[in-house]
């Protein structure tokens, strides 16, 4: 098994309040039906998460702070969305999404199944990310999109990276033996 | 003219476009009605055009691309007076006007 690291990945749970994962098998369901799941899942990763946060003081000077609902269903969702959209369709694994709350920060990790065909682009998409300035390439990219966005906003992970000042990693596992490639985003937001 | 369905609404009356519910659609294509009224609202429009997200509740990625994709057409033309309205309490209602502003900075924010 080979692994590729890109960004910010932390995996380590220890110290951890408050663990929950999520699995959902695409292929049960239409894409419409499935889409709809993402929303529903978000919402109740949401509200569960709310109820930590009731009577915490609020240290994050994030533009749009983690302890407001609809910083989590954001996050949630947007992750989930990117794992329909590019989960290998002929994978029988879960779409498996967790969060793990300490003291000081939210993560979260999305796990499933891409297709090779869409890895070179994603990891291309990645390191220009990592490596240029988020909030250029998130205005840069509203402006090109609006010219076209054929190939779908690429907005989300910026927005996550400027909006709610989430830092982001990703974990390529990749087989010997020519199955699927896996693939751990991770999402990591300042309480 | 309006767009309706059980999670949201897009009215235009009056000079004010008012998104309301969540927005949750899936990619450009599922977004194409509500940027088509948009853009056609604002090709006739004349007076100023207000957009009222006080009750928009959720809008995801694709939905702030629909958003941001309207706001570059309109300060392309330089011809329409754009206001947006949403509420100061809510933060990403706050971040996502402002975002709007640096787009296009002729428009006028009413954080209520």
């Amino acid at each position: 098994m080979e692994t590729q690291i890109f960004g910010h990945f932390v995996e380590d749970s220890s110290g951890s309040m408050e663990y929950l994962k999520i699995g959902l098998l695409p292929s049960c369901l239409s894409i419409k039906e499935s889409w709809q799941t993402n929303g529903l899942s978000a919402d109740f990763i949401a509200n569960y998460v709310q109820t930590f946060f009731i009577g915490q003081p609020q240290n994050t000077d994030a533009p749009i702070p983690i302890q407001s609902k609809h910083a989590v269903k954001y996050i949630a969702n947007e992750l989930l969305e990117n794992a329909m959209k590019f989960n290998d369709n002929k994978s029988q694994h879960f779409i498996e999404i967790s969060f793990k709350l300490y003291n000081d920060k939210l993560i979260f990790h999305v796990t499933h199944d891409v297709n090779s065909k869409n890895v070179v682009k994603l990891k291309e998409f990645l390191k220009e990310i990592i490596n240029g300035d988020p909030q250029d390439l998130y205005f840069n990219r509203m402006e090109a999109n609006a010219i076209n966005d054929d190939k779908g906003s690429g907005l989300g992970l910026l927005s996550m990276m400027c909006d709610y000042s989430a830092k982001l990693g990703w974990k390529f596992e990749i087989s010997k033996y020519n199955a699927p490639i896996t693939l751990t985003t991770m999402v990591c937001l300042n309480i | 003219m309006e767009i309706k369905t059980d999670e949201y609404s897009v009215t235009y009356d009056s000079d004010i476009i008012v998104c309301k519910g969540s927005l949750l659609l899936n990619s450009s294509a599922e977004y194409a009605p509500i940027l088509n009224l948009f853009n056609s609202v604002a090709e006739k429009q004349i007076q100023p055009l207000t957009l009222d997200v006080r009750n928009l509740e959720f809008l995801n990625s694709s939905g702030i691309n629909t958003f941001t994709k309207f706001i570059v057409n309109v300060r392309k033309k330089q011809v329409l007076q754009l206001i947006a309205i949403g509420y100061g309490e809510i933060p990403w209602q706050v971040r996502f006007l402002k975002n709007l502003q640096r787009l296009m900075p002729s428009l006028v924010l009413k954080l209520e």
